[in-house]
């Protein structure tokens, strides 16, 4: 392999290696992350991914920051779980100072992190369509993720960094619309995911492109800490809705969609499908909305947490999310590591890719699902 | 069928010409007309093909596509066209400058050259050779020689694999295009396109030449699909991967070339396809069908032509805006081991077929 970033060449054997650099801007490389390739003619020989170009420095922003304050940091992570991610913080400071959210935050907050599932798969489809050469996919994802960002925008204010869970419950109320549309939602997004199917999944040459490409082994996967859809597609169990259920996932049916294979393909239906297990979610929980308009509990301006270390994990779209924090009883955190899922993700592709041709590389990288700010932070 | 002849046209401009100089200057002046006439022609349609893949694909996607400069968007591309003459040209840093410079020039050049051959309507073709369809594919097999140049030219990695790829995949799509054309070469007995075409005066070949001319015309959309670099064999370009391809580093109008003749390109394969297996200007006609046949032969020639010919356009159209792309090694596996061997059999069929007197 070259070792070197530079693009001389090196000659093994019979066969002249080259280096191309793609990206840090590149198409299908979804953001600023760079992959120093390897190749032979277009097999891909070796992969390095570069990270760091979109590096903020959150985690030590967080030092300097109030928890109130670190829900808006956490939005520009994964900025396509929005709500997960500041559902993870809330929850770590209420498991800290051992407040009990009203339940119907608690409900509040599941049917947004399941909102925010499908508009984040929805969103990966249209790019994977992309990747893939299928240009139209992009438009028909769009289109449905757009009715999600709407519900956003009239209950939070915000379609893509909302900030909207905060410790202790919500910002404020929920738009009085929002079960109405939630309601409204379901049955549409179900009659337009066959649609998706029809367009791309059964097409005989996504299916050539996808089967037996990028197998990730069960246990690559586990070695990796590859979570999230990534890793169901390589049947590794590891939602952690279900196996530790937090806010109101106890009281519905989580149904962990694991595939086998563990190619490209297996994580592409893993996708898809949870889209249909989020709608049944959905479907399950807004009934169950309690009456009311509490959407919080009275905090104190300034959240001081009991000296000692805390962790809480959840599951976004991408995959597990941790937040540790350690706290001396100041008002400011000592310390917040985030375990983002994509991190752990990216770096299994210098694994899966070789072997491949270039357009392999562009197929597994894209059914990853990586989004680059929460590599970086 | 002599309603809309338009030999007497031409025939009336050079007797006119004649009178006026001698003969040497009215091949020149001919020639210049000619060349004059087919430049604009160019710069037309490739104008309007612009203009018809963007409002297409835009329905494809629930978009409407551009709406805002002209009525329902028409001065677009116009204005598109006059932002990119105004651009810089970069020059990428050790770039082969003169070969850089050339090679926009080789492919629009290659594409241009075919169009003289096309009849499009009965006398109206410059170019009336009698290896009309044989001068046609070696034509535009030079296309390839301006990519692979501008993608070595370009001093760039990505440039120059989108050449390679460019190279093999046409060169091994010619093979197709050329013996999918065989079977009708075998049918109408000449390579002359003229001929061809009144050939199909009582019945389109698709028709007429049973499943091997059908198998062909599925092959020739295929294959000429994948000759002119489009999607879902834009293999040479593909955005996701190589960024633009072969054509990264050019910008103005240099860019608006390979863009002008790709367009051109696809013109050209549906134009053939329409000349070749659907009759070009010839009207649809059914045997028995006497006032059916009549009232189709007032539809001038030149309305059948491009009829058929935006026709196989929307459809070539379609496949890029609705499947994902290939890879490099399946795409010449569908060439080398599928469309080759069926090819083959194919004319074999139809020469049988030939042989017997089976066709109408």
């Amino acid at each position: 392999m070259a070792q070197t970033s530079d693009s001389h060449q090196v000659i093994i054997g019979e066969h002249e290696q080259y280096t191309i650099n793609m990206g840090p801007q590149h198409p299908s490389t979804h953001g600023v992350l760079r992959f120093e390739l390897s190749l032979e003619g277009e097999t891909v020989v070796g992969v390095r991914s570069h990270c760091g170009y979109i590096h903020r420095g959150i985690e030590k922003m967080c030092e300097v920051s109030t928890y109130q304050q670190i829900i808006h940091l956490t939005d520009r992570m994964d900025y396509l779980s929005a709500h997960i991610n500041n559902e993870a913080v809330s929850l770590c400071v209420e498991k800290a100072l051992g407040i009990e959210v009203p339940e119907r935050v608690k409900v509040i907050r599941t049917i947004l992190s399941e909102l925010t599932r499908v508009g984040s798969h929805l969103l990966w489809w249209s790019a994977f369509g992309m990747d893939m050469g299928a240009l139209t996919t992009f438009f028909y994802g769009m289109r449905d993720r757009e009715k999600i960002l709407d519900i956003f925008e009239e209950s939070c204010g915000g379609r893509l960094l909302q900030s909207f869970i905060c410790p202790g419950g919500l910002m404020h109320d929920v738009h009085p619309n929002f079960v109405a549309r939630i309601r409204e939602l379901i049955p549409y997004l179900r009659k337009k995911l066959p649609e998706y199917d029809r367009l791309l999944t059964g097409n005989i040459i996504l299916q050539e492109r996808t089967r037996n490409i990028g197998v990730l082994s069960r246990q690559q996967a586990i070695a990796w800490g590859v979570t999230g859809p990534s890793g169901r597609g390589s049947a590794f169990s590891c939602d952690v809705r279900v196996h530790e259920p937090y806010s109101a996932y106890d009281r519905v049916k989580v149904n962990e969609v694991l595939y086998h294979q563990g190619d490209t393909f297996a994580r592409y239906r893993v996708r898809l499908d949870e889209i249909h297990e989020s709608l049944s979610i959905l479907e399950q929980l807004i009934d169950q909305i309690p009456e009311g308009n509490d959407y919080a509990v009275k905090m104190k301006p300034i959240i001081k947490l009991p000296a000692g270390d805390y962790y809480q994990r959840v599951e976004t779209a991408r995959g597990e999310l941790g937040v540790y924090m350690v706290s001396d009883g100041e008002k400011y955190p000592v310390r917040v590591k985030f375990r983002s899922p994509n991190f752990s993700n990216l770096f299994v592709i210098e694994q899966l890719a070789v072997g491949h041709k270039i357009a392999d590389l562009v197929a597994i990288s894209g059914s990853l699902d990586l989004v680059i700010p929460d590599i970086d932070r | 069928m002599n309603l809309y002849d338009f030999s007497s046209l031409t025939q009336s401009i050079h007797q006119g010409l004649s009178a006026m100089m001698a003969p040497a200057w009215v091949t020149v002046t001919e020639m210049v007309l000619v060349g004059v006439v087919f430049l604009l022609f160019y710069a037309l349609v490739g104008l309007a093909l612009v203009y018809i893949e963007r409002k297409v694909c835009a329905f494809i996607q629930n978009r409407l596509g551009p709406n805002r400069v002209g009525p329902y968007g028409l001065v677009q591309t116009v204005a598109d066209l006059i932002k990119l003459l105004f651009k810089e040209l970069l020059m990428v840093h050790k770039a082969d400058k003169f070969l850089f410079n050339l090679a926009p020039f080789i492919v629009i050049i290659a594409s241009f050259l075919a169009i003289g051959a096309l009849p499009f309507a009965k006398g109206l073709q410059a170019l009336d050779l009698n290896v009309g369809l044989f001068y046609i594919i070696s034509v535009t097999s030079l296309t390839v020689l301006g990519i692979l140049l501008a993608g070595w030219s370009s001093n760039s990695k990505y440039s120059l694999l989108g050449a390679m790829r460019s190279g093999a995949q046409v060169i091994s799509y010619e093979l197709s295009v050329g013996m999918s054309l065989l079977t009708i070469i075998i049918f109408s007995g000449s390579m002359q396109l003229s001929v061809i075409v009144d050939s199909q005066a009582d019945g389109w070949w698709l028709f007429k030449g049973h499943v091997p001319a059908f198998i062909a015309f599925v092959i020739f959309l295929v294959a000429s699909t994948a000759e002119t670099n489009r999607g879902p064999f834009d293999m040479a370009e593909a955005e996701s991967e190589l960024t633009a391809g072969f054509h990264t580093e050019y910008s103005g109008i240099k860019f608006a070339f390979f863009f002008l003749a790709e367009y051109m390109n696809m013109f050209l394969a549906a134009a053939l396809a329409a000349t070749v297996f659907l009759g070009g200007w010839q009207p649809l006609h059914f045997g028995g069908l006497e006032a059916f046949n009549r009232v189709m032969d007032f539809i001038p020639p030149l309305v059948w032509f491009f009829g058929k010919t935006f026709a196989l356009i929307y459809i070539i159209m379609l496949f890029k805006w609705t499947f994902p792309r290939l890879r490099i090694d399946q795409l010449l596996t569908l060439e080398w081991k599928y469309l080759l061997p069926i090819n083959l059999v194919n004319i074999l069929v139809v020469s049988w077929v030939v042989l017997k007197g089976w066709h109408f």
